[in-house]
């Protein structure tokens, strides 16, 4: 859409504009985040006062927002007030232009062109529609600014900003100040099409910051201290406002854009709208039918949302026209982001009639997102249903709310506090100007969900598939057998799907494990027919937004849907619910024909045919295709509102259309001419039969699919006895749950909820489909290298269909299918028996001339299509030079790394092996998130070291401890893996074997579950905290990102070099050694070639290629690659199939099931004893890989690798006419080489390190020096201070705890040697790592993360003695606290936010309270808690003990997620003590008067706690016991429980 | 994969074996069946592979590595733990027309190159096939399946050994009608008269013919191409020839005392022994007795074994077998890793059985024979041999040098020739007009099996030189898809 716009104005581009769309660049891509917060009073009082704290709580979240490489330019900030009438009354006044009453008068904001003529042309067309809109102009106001104060990219962009006046003549009686806003909101949408549309063009401003008589937004390209400084108003006294939103901004680009900046019309965010293309295209879709007495000229604000704004504005433009069309703004508000209700048995009837109600009208916008909104009279924020942004509030004594991302934003003496707390995930704070009083959430609900009888309209309307009466029972829908087979060669079925998809579907409900990658070609490099599905790959949330964690908080998602017609979104009335209700997408054939066949008024469904004449050939597949639209028109006016489209009744005469094409088509067709929201579309195919498949089908439109050959072949296997005791029935029921699950966790890790708001989300990339034919049928899909279009798919169908009705041989069988395996006349893979044996044996026998043999086969294989590499070449024309005047070896060794493989995942030789070579070498190790055995951090008696020199940081946590961090060279923080972006990951009970579990702070036998998203990871500024937190714990080591390859990869590796990154990995999806769905593994992210050029193009184009370094990994198979890699844009490789398969893997893909029949990716000693590998085998590859580069440099007459980097001009396009499907592979955008934004900012690779600002660290200003005696003096001395802490003192203590354990490695100092009291609100990650001997003291509050990754220290936290509140009652510290933390001690007297104690794996911690999702993941400490648990307590829980003392709140078991855990009174004598001990000690440093009271009656408390504990876990415990009792030694205890629960 | 623990769980057993001693006394199968829960067991040992090395069928580093006919190994397999058995039988036949030839007679390259063989013993894969295709007919599972409609093209095939078999095999099943020459008694070639009945029954081979001309192809013997009918009214009699004639040629050993009485190529001993067998039980003296004779047999191969078989049965009084190569290691060398077909020390049923009867292995490693004695009626009576000492040079190849003193004289009144054969008749080509290449084989264009003639293709034995049945298969096959599209374009 967007970038439509802009490729017509490609030409006239002015230098304000975002860059164009280039090369892989494409602006639509770019995401942000930020910190938000308002102040406002409550009664109204408006004053200078206000205006001045927002601005000190903007400067106090510089950090979160982003700076560019102009680091005197901000990614923007900005603030939204009342109109400051005081100010323009006067300088109205003065000028000339007497002002009429508050509220009688209306503000535009503009941005406006600087050159003056186009100016003034601008300007009197928009007074001319004023006029037309029959309001009057009263004049023009120039902002006054201060141009000294910005930085270079804001200076050059500047806009002219003017202020227009106007008011509705005397003669004009509106009824109400809303009905003003809306002639105001008529004007600017009008204007915005009218003259907007030129400035687009053109490349010009016109852009309305606001346009309201209430509220004025004042921002810009504006680092938050610049914001007072350039609008001189913003200063000035008589700038009153009651309430004010700011926004500090951080882009993923740093491409100067004045307009993005926050805060839009009503709006502020932070976080970002996952499923943005969905809601875009279905609220584009609805606009035909909008209707509105309020907004009688619809169509002079169409479009209703400006495609070209980001997502955030996009959410602004529905929620204003929600608003002004009659909703209230809360009501408009739970519409879009609804709480989650579908599995909430608490909540009050009315309030889920409805949301169920307005599911019917609008799926949800779905977050991650905070989102503060403002009308000028009332003023609020909301949390989505996940509540994964920090959202945290204080009121005050003098009637002030203070809500901001953090708190200790504005300075507050502790007293004057009412009280302080957070926005719970899906809640709303609203204050309302009006009442003076904060609106309670409850409240503002209740009285939204009554305003209509919601319930009964459902009752009377809409109606559960279950509840429609039951089809007959027809034949005809059953596939015979001996059709059977021919229908599944049509379709394209092979054995191997047959029996390793859809079987461990139908058997077990589960979408089948595969390990090692994929290496077989794209499909539009395959010879072979491929499914249309195979075309395109999921997207996944990395960095500004979390994939969510479905299973685990599976309360919060949501597979129901409902089809029928939509009625008019404006206009509430019961027959906007009459629609049919279903549980999942995936239909049953009964279920399908209860709905074709019903009778219900208003839900008429008719089946439309997907098939097409093979006579008619290729032409005649489209010309169905559009005969089918026609029908579907028609269908339409004869009013149908439920549209199947089917493909039952092939036969040798008929073939069917792909039906991801046909309902694509279908679904942009309505799109376009309006009727999209008649219908719903269902699929009734033989075609999907993987999870990838269906999530396409609903991705792009339809409501549902019937898979009906599944359940044919399902009956097929039953009557064979394939299925074992399964019935068919069950194995269809099993199939539909394990698809739905699938699909969970497909929608999951692009952190969507829901699958309604999944449906038409369109959240995938096209690779390899013509661009023309991707606009016309998938519009709005990123496809990016062109491709086949319709007549190559009809071909692939055709091709299909003569194998299955091919007119002679008698029975038919199968295809054995070549996917994952290996066939000797199957799919080319890039591994097969003669490669794996080749390279074995060259790296044997150290054989450079067995070697060559082997990558020769690879390049051929690579050159025949096989990868995208193979589709370039080298220029021919360079001039050779002699191989010794090519840089050495041992010098490019330096840039190879081995791939993340944990200790867990493959054994301890294989995984102490790699480290070793990759050491002698001097290449890299990677740790895995397995962590380390402390052990390998002494080198080895003959010198060698099997220390991983990158030390990885995952979800999990698993081992990271301060003083694993401190034994690292790189830091690896692990966002997604190429197996299996955005997900998490798990190792089964039977794999985590004593040693496993000690390296990884867990208990042998019980399953390790690593989280999708890092649970300190949400957004684009969390990472660059976390990239903070860990610099912090090692200063010495680089921090690396590893992203995995997708389209706008690019726009995210410039946001993470804006958070400071070192080195930034861009994975392939085919590589990646980890055990995933098969369907992930192949269908998800994007090859390396693609992404790293994306990668390096946008940082080139952004001026912050010299800042990081780029690494690449995938499939990296010989020095031809790596050279390709480093022209596109690597200076560092990663390879990991290639050092296993050198060690010995034969490429078994049985990695999950722990039978590596070579010892390698396995814990089993008996197979480990089969191990052979040895570092020379690994050092030999890796030498040839570089011998071979080098090689190829001498060949192209290069001298230095750092030369080759970005040099795409050495590359070509290979011309491959004899391959039809290849040569419509077009990768010139690959080597597209971009211009700068300034000449001095032209690296191409890395020349600069990144600036951490470790030096302005408390911890380097104050801490250090401090504790220095420590270690210079005697040795014995102690440390105490006193010190002021303030909310930007981030990861305070971690510098000097890092110093404590380099000195002093695991065990740290005695008990308490430093103790450091500080008072104030202290910044984020608070006390991160911080190691035994370390004692942090906090007076006051905190924010988000306290005691991440503790490893030892002890941390206590309470209030101010003068605080007026009941600290029990209050929140104190912020999310997501003692993340990771693996041994030490904390003390919280007060109520800390959602997800306390996630992943803990040692830390012992009292709190008085905690939030949602409360020791979630956690495997080890024990955590008391004395008072509120949140919902999903102990989710994942797998290890350690929680205690709950709550006897007032709501039952623990009501809270408790109890998956995995029992709930159990507190009675073991030894158990009460240790309980005793922890809250004694939490009275000492905390002074908790509540803990105190408890311990006075501790024979009553005793027998209030709850004790939490995993199931599995005490099972093994006693196992222990039992054998140690037995007299069995410690070690040898755990492993005979191990083995005993193994056998179990 | 049905069992990922099974090959932890299960050793690889072998199919039980008739004692060796008490089997010489007849021409019965030397093996017994494993029962349905053991061959069960061995299919869960399978690790279903994602690259499956027995299934390659290619060379590597000059050796074969896998099955010739890419045999569906892990499906197969995996579908008999389950005890999936028709599924099986489907996956089977696939790819392999005569599983209950190579079940039984194949040397089983895919075992050889086993990924459990890596480190353990392979998959019991030739013991699982035989089993699946023996239950396919015991269960009744096979029947006959002629095309559903006729191409209205006719195709001769000449000869039927495995190639001809196979290739006949496919062309019916494309719609062709097939009628397949033989210039013996009795079908099935080598497959007849080149394999012991201890190997192959000649009941196996029947039945399958049986199905054959069930499914409408045509079987003429007695008649020999070329000889009895010229090549050329062949080819204008159908629309496409096959010619699938084997490998005869045998190749010689010019040594002095050659033309004395009772030497003896294998196949004509062999091939008389069956016709005997087979026609009178042995009765009608038509075939060269090794009864009360002290047998030498040259060559190192399959062919050698089936000779002591035979000659066992004949009740001979002493037997040897000379071998020019050195005895092979008993586990693999260093130039001989996984996959490679393994180049190992194995004792074979007849090794076994003469050792039973003469308590003593009858090889003799590294000798030459290098004279034929004979006694004054010009009969044989002894070979003097000498040793040899036998190493590979830095190129792999073989050096033998005689070790001087090490002759030895060996009693004998039959010596079978066993060393292999130089290529199809080079009489009967040359009466045909059929181009041959420098290795004497039949040339053909690559790709395409088409001789010089058109229209006259060429496969197995003949065309690629003596080897293995499953080759004669893949040749078989291949060249019937290439005839086909032949037929297919001349439309």
């Amino acid at each position: 859409m967007y970038d439509k716009a802009l490729r017509e104005s490609d030409t006239k581009v002015k230098n304000y504009r975002l860059p164009k769309k280039q090369g892989l660049y494409d602006p639509s891509f770019e995401h942000d985040a930020c910190g938000i917060g308002f102040i406002a009073h409550m009664k109204g009082n408006k004053s200078h006062d206000i205006v001045q704290d927002a601005l000190n709580i903007l400067t106090r979240l510089t950090h979160r927002g982003g700076q560019g490489s102009d680091v005197h330019s901000g990614d923007g900030a900005g603030i939204l007030t009342q109109i400051p009438h005081d100010l323009f009354a006067e300088w109205g006044g003065r000028n000339g232009m007497p002002l009429p009453q508050p509220g009688k008068y209306g503000v535009g904001m503009l941005f406006l062109p600087g050159e003056a003529m186009l100016r003034a042309t601008y300007e009197k067309k928009l007074e001319k529609i004023v006029r037309q809109e029959g309001f009057l102009t009263l004049g023009w106001r120039t902002v006054p600014t201060n141009g000294q104060v910005l930085g270079e990219s804001a200076k050059r962009t500047k806009p002219e900003i003017r202020q227009i006046f106007v008011a509705a003549p005397a003669h004009v009686e509106l009824p109400d100040d809303l009905a003003f806003e809306r002639r105001l909101y008529v004007i600017r949408k009008r204007a915005e099409r009218e003259i907007g549309r030129h400035a687009e063009r053109t490349g010009n401003y016109f852009y309305f910051t606001s346009m309201s008589g209430r509220t004025i937004v004042y921002k810009g390209l504006l680092l938050p201290e610049q914001l007072p400084a350039f609008y001189t108003d913003l200063s000035d006294e008589r700038y009153k406002s009651a309430l004010a939103m700011v926004h500090s901004r951080f882009s993923t680009n740093t491409f100067p854009s004045w307009e993005r900046a926050h805060p839009n019309r009503y709006t502020i965010h932070n976080g970002e709208i996952n499923t943005i293309k969905g809601n875009v295209n279905w609220m584009r879709a609805r606009e035909a039918k909008c209707a509105s007495e309020w907004l009688p000229d619809m169509e002079k604000i169409r479009p209703i949302i400006d495609a070209k704004g980001s997502d955030s504005s996009m959410l602004d433009n529905c929620l204003e026209f929600l608003h002004l069309s009659g909703r209230s703004l809360a009501h408009a508000i739970m519409m879009m982001i609804p709480e989650p209700w579908a599995k909430d048995p608490l909540m009050d009837e009315k309030k889920k009639a409805f949301y169920e109600y307005h599911s019917c009208l609008m799926e949800p916008w779905d977050g991650p997102a905070a989102l503060a909104f403002s009308d000028g009279k009332q003023i609020g924020a909301c949390l989505d249903r996940n509540g994964l942004r920090p959202a945290r509030y204080y009121v005050t004594d003098d009637d002030r709310v203070i809500f901001s991302s953090e708190v200790g934003v504005v300075p507050l003496s502790p007293e004057r506090i009412l009280f302080k707390d957070r926005l719970r995930p899906g809640q709303m704070l609203l204050v309302d100007t009006g009442q003076g009083r904060i609106i309670p959430d409850e409240e503002i609900k209740a009285s939204v969900a009554k305003e209509h009888p919601y319930q009964e309209w459902l009752k009377s309307h809409s109606v559960d598939l279950d509840h429609l009466p039951k089809a007959p029972e027809t034949p005809e829908r059953r596939v015979d057998a001996q059709r059977l087979v021919k229908a599944q060669l049509t379709f394209g079925y092979t054995f191997e799907e047959v029996t390793k998809v859809i079987q461990p579907l139908a058997v077990h409900g589960e979408d089948p494990v595969g390990s090692m990658g994929y290496d077989a070609p794209l499909a539009v490099l395959s010879d072979r027919p491929q499914l249309l599905y195979n075309y395109f790959k999921q997207m996944f949330a990395q960095v500004t937004n979390p994939p969510i964690d479905a299973f685990l908080e599976e309360m919060i998602t949501s597979m129901e849907t409902t089809i029928g017609a939509e009625g008019n979104l404006l206009k509430p009335g019961p027959e906007n619910c009459r629609r049919i209700r279903l549980k999942t997408p995936v239909l049953s054939n009964e279920e399908l024909e209860r709905i074709s066949k019903n009778r219900l008024e208003g839900l008429k469904a008719v089946t439309l045919s997907m098939l097409f004449p093979v006579t008619g050939g290729r032409k005649g597949m489209e010309k169905a295709l559009h005969k089918l639209f026609r029908a579907a028109d028609k269908a339409i006016e004869d009013g149908a509102s439920i549209l199947i489209l089917s493909d039952r009744g092939i036969d040798k005469n008929f073939a069917p259309i792909p039906a991801l094409l046909a309902v694509s088509g279908l679904h942009h067709h309505l799109i376009r001419n309006g009727r999209r929201t008649d219908v719903s579309l269902l699929v009734e195919s033989g075609e999907p039969r993987e999870v990838h498949h269906i999530a396409l089908l609903l991705g792009y439109g339809a409501s549902a699919v019937n898979p009906y050959l599944v359940f044919a072949t399902l009956e097929q296997m039953c009557a064979d006895g394939q299925l074992g005791d399964v019935s068919a029935q069950e194995a269809a029921a099993n199939y539909i749950r394990g698809v739905s699950k699938g699909l969970l966790k497909v929608i999951a890790k692009m952190g969507i909820s829901t699958i309604q708001s999944y449906i038409g989300a369109q959240i995938f990339e096209a690779v390899g489909i013509r661009e023309d034919v991707v606009d016309k049928y998938f519009t709005w899909t990123a496809s990016r290298i062109g491709g086949i279009g319709l007549d190559t798919m009809a071909d692939e169908v055709l091709q299909r269909h003569s194998r299955g009705f091919a007119a002679n041989e008698g029975p038919k069988t199968l295809d054995p299918g070549d996917d994952f395996q290996w066939r000797s006349d199957g799919e080319r893979h890039l591994f097969t028996p003669q490669t794996i044996h080749s390279l074995q044996q060259a790296c044997r026998q150290n054989d450079y001339r067995l070697y060559k043999q082997y990558s020769r086969l690879v390049d051929e294989q690579s050159e025949t299509f096989s990868t995208l590499r193979g589709l370039l070449e080298f220029d021919p024309n360079r001039q050779a030079i002699p191989l010794e005047e090519v840089e050495p070896v041992e010098s490019i060794l330096r840039r190879f790394k081995s791939g993340a493989m944990s200790f867990g995942s493959i054994s301890k030789e294989a995984h102490e092996t790699l480290a070793i070579a990759m050491n002698r070498i001097g290449g890299k190790s990677n740790s895995g998130e397995g962590g380390e055995d402390p052990a390998r951090y002494v080198p080895d008696e003959n010198g060698d070291s099997r220390n991983s020199a990158i030390k990885q940081v995952a979800s999990g946590r698993f081992g990271v401890t301060s003083q694993y961090l401190i034994h690292a060279d790189e830091i690896q923080i692990k966002m997604a893996q190429g197996a299996k972006p955005g997900e998490g990951g798990q190792l089964p009970a039977h794999k985590v074997y004593p040693w496993i579990a000690k390296a990884r702070g867990s208990t042998p036998g019980v399953e390790l579950i690593s989280p999708p998203p890092h649970h300190d990871i949400y957004s684009i500024e969390d990472l660059a905290e976390l990239i903070y937190d860990l610099k912090n714990a090692n200063p010495h080591a680089r921090i690396n990102v590893k992203l995995v390859s997708e389209a706008g990869v690019g726009t995210i590796a410039a946001g993470v070099a804006k958070a400071r990154a070192d080195v930034i990995l861009i994975s392939g999806y085919d590589g990646g050694t980890g055990a995933a769905a098969r369907s992930s593994i192949k269908h998800a992210g994007m090859p390396w070639e693609i992404g790293l050029a994306e990668a390096h193009q946008t940082l080139v184009l952004n001026g912050l290629r010299g800042r990081v370094r780029l690494e690449t990994d995938g499939k990296m198979m010989t020095g031809r690659d790596v050279v390709i890699a480093a022209m596109l844009g690597a200076e560092e490789f990663g390879f990991a199939t290639l050092p296993l398969v050198a060690m010995g893997c034969v490429m078994m893909r049985v990695c999950h099931l722990d039978t590596c029949p070579v010892g390698i990716a396995t814990q089993n000693p008996e197979l480990r004893a089969k191990f052979v590998g040895k570092p020379e085998h690994v050092e030999n590859f890796m030498r040839f890989v570089a011998q071979e580069v080098r090689e190829w440099m001498a060949k192209l007459g290069i001298r230095t690798m750092d030369e080759m980097i970005g040099r795409t001009d050495l590359l070509r396009v290979r011309k491959v006419p004899e391959h039809k499907k290849a040569s419509l592979v077009d990768l010139s955008a690959l080597l597209h080489r971009p211009e700068q934004l300034s000449p001095d900012q032209g690296e191409r690779h890395f020349t600069y390190p990144q600036e951490h600002g470790l030096d302005s660290t408390l911890d380097r200003q104050k801490l250090l020096p401090l504790c220095q005696s420590v270690w210079s003096g005697r040795g014995e001395e102690r440390v105490q201070a006193i010190l002021p802490i303030h909310n930007t003192d981030r990861a305070a203590g971690t510098l000097l705890g890092s110093e404590v354990t380099r000195r002093y490695g695991a065990q740290g100092l005695p008990e308490d040697t430093i103790q450091l009291h500080f008072h104030g609100s202290a910044g984020q990650s608070f006390g991160a790592f911080v190691p035994r001997g370390i004692t942090l003291i906090l007076e006051g509050d905190a924010n988000d993360y306290v005691g991440k990754g503790l490893s030892g220290g002890k941390i206590a936290i309470y209030p101010s003695p003068k605080s007026p509140f009941i600290p029990e009652k209050n929140i104190i510290i912020g999310n997501v606290a003692f993340y990771g933390a693996t041994s030490g001690e904390a003390y919280i007297r007060g109520v800390a936010g959602e997800r306390f104690c996630v992943r803990n794996s040692g830390a012992n911690v009292v709190v008085e309270g905690v939030g949602n999702h409360g020791c979630e993941y956690m495997t080890g400490g024990r955590v008391v808690i004395l008072g509120e648990i949140g919902k999903n307590f102990a989710a994942g829980m797998s290890g350690g003990v929680a205690y709950v003392w709550n006897p007032g709140g709501p039952s623990v078991e009501r809270l408790c997620n109890l998956k995995l855990v029992d709930l159990e009174p507190l009675e073991d004598n030894e158990e009460i003590e240790i309980v005793r001990g922890m809250m004694e000690r939490h009275v000492r440093y905390t002074h908790s008067a509540h803990a105190k009271k408890l311990l006075l009656d501790w024979n009553n408390t005793v027998r209030q706690f709850v004790r939490v504990i995993p199931r599995e876990y005490k099972r093994i415990l006693q196992a222990v016991e039992r054998f140690r009792q037995s007299g069995v030694s410690g070690e040898e205890a755990l492993l005979a429980a191990f083995q005993e629960r193994k056998k179990a | 994969m049905g069992k990922p623990t099974g090959f932890l769980e299960y050793k690889r057993e072998y199919m039980p074996e008739r004692d060796p001693l008490a089997r010489t006394g007849d021409w019965q199968d030397l093996y017994l069946p494993l029962p349905e829960h053991k061959l069960r067991e061995q299919g869960a040992r399978c690790m279903d592979c994602a690259v499956p090395f027995c299934q390659t069928g290619e060379w590597i580093d000059g050796s074969l590595v896998g099955c010739p006919i890419n045999n569906l190994i892990p499906e197969w397999n995996d579908l008999v733990y389950r005890n999936q058995w028709k599924e099986a039988l489907d996956r089977l036949l696939r790819t392999n027309n005569f599983p209950e030839f190579t079940g039984r007679a194949c040397p089983a390259p895919c075992e050889g190159s086993c990924v459990l063989g890596l480190n353990d013993s392979a998959v019991t894969i030739k013991t699982i096939e035989q089993a699946i295709i023996d239950k396919g007919f015991a269960e009744g599972w096979i029947v006959p399946q002629p095309p559903l409609r006729r191409s209205g093209k006719q195709v001769a095939v000449v000869g039927s050994g495995p190639a001809g078999l196979a290739c006949a095999d496919q062309l019916n099943k494309a719609g062709h009608r097939v009628t397949v020459y033989e210039r013996h008694d009795r079908i099935g070639g080598l497959l007849t008269y080149g394999i012991p009945k201890t190997k192959i029954s000649q009941d196996i081979v029947e039945r399958r013919i049986q199905l054959m001309r069930e499914e409408g192809i045509e079987f003429v013997t007695g008649v020999e191409i070329g000889r009895d009918v010229p090549l050329e009214s062949l080819r204008s009699g159908f629309d496409a020839v096959i010619l699938c004639i084997g490998a005869t040629e045998p190749r010689d050993l010019p040594l002095k005392g050659r033309d004395l009485n009772g030497i003896h190529f294998a196949m004509e001993f062999l091939h008389k022994n069956t016709k005997s067998l087979l026609d009178s039980g042995l009765k009608d003296g038509q075939y060269l007795s090794a009864e009360g004779k002290d047998v030498v047999v040259i060559g190192g191969g399959d062919t050698a074994t089936d000779c002591i078989t035979t000659a066992l049965r004949h009740r001979c009084r002493s037997l040897v077998q000379f071998d020019i190569y050195p005895q092979k290691p008993s586990a693999r060398s260093a130039d001989n890793p996984w996959p490679m077909w393994p180049v190992v020390y194995k004792t074979d049923s007849g090794h076994k059985e003469a050792k039973a009867v003469f308590g003593k292995d009858p090889r003799e490693f590294a000798v030459s024979a290098v004279e034929f004695l004979g006694d004054e009626h010009g009969n044989v009576t002894g070979v003097r041999s000498v040793k040899l000492n036998a190493r590979k040079d830095e190129k792999g190849n073989w050096i033998r040098e005689e070790i001087p003193g090490s002759e030895q004289v060996w009693p004998a009144q039959l010596v079978l020739l066993a060393i292999g054969f130089r290529g199809p008749e080079a009489n009967l080509l040359r009466k045909m007009g059929i181009e041959t290449n420098e290795k004497t084989l039949i040339a053909t264009k690559k790709g395409r099996y088409e001789t010089n003639i058109p229209g006259v293709f060429a496969a197995g034995d003949a065309r690629r030189g003596q080897s293995l049945i499953v080759w004669a298969i893949r040749e078989g096959r291949e060249a019937a898809e290439a005839c086909d599209r032949f037929l297919r374009n001349a439309r």
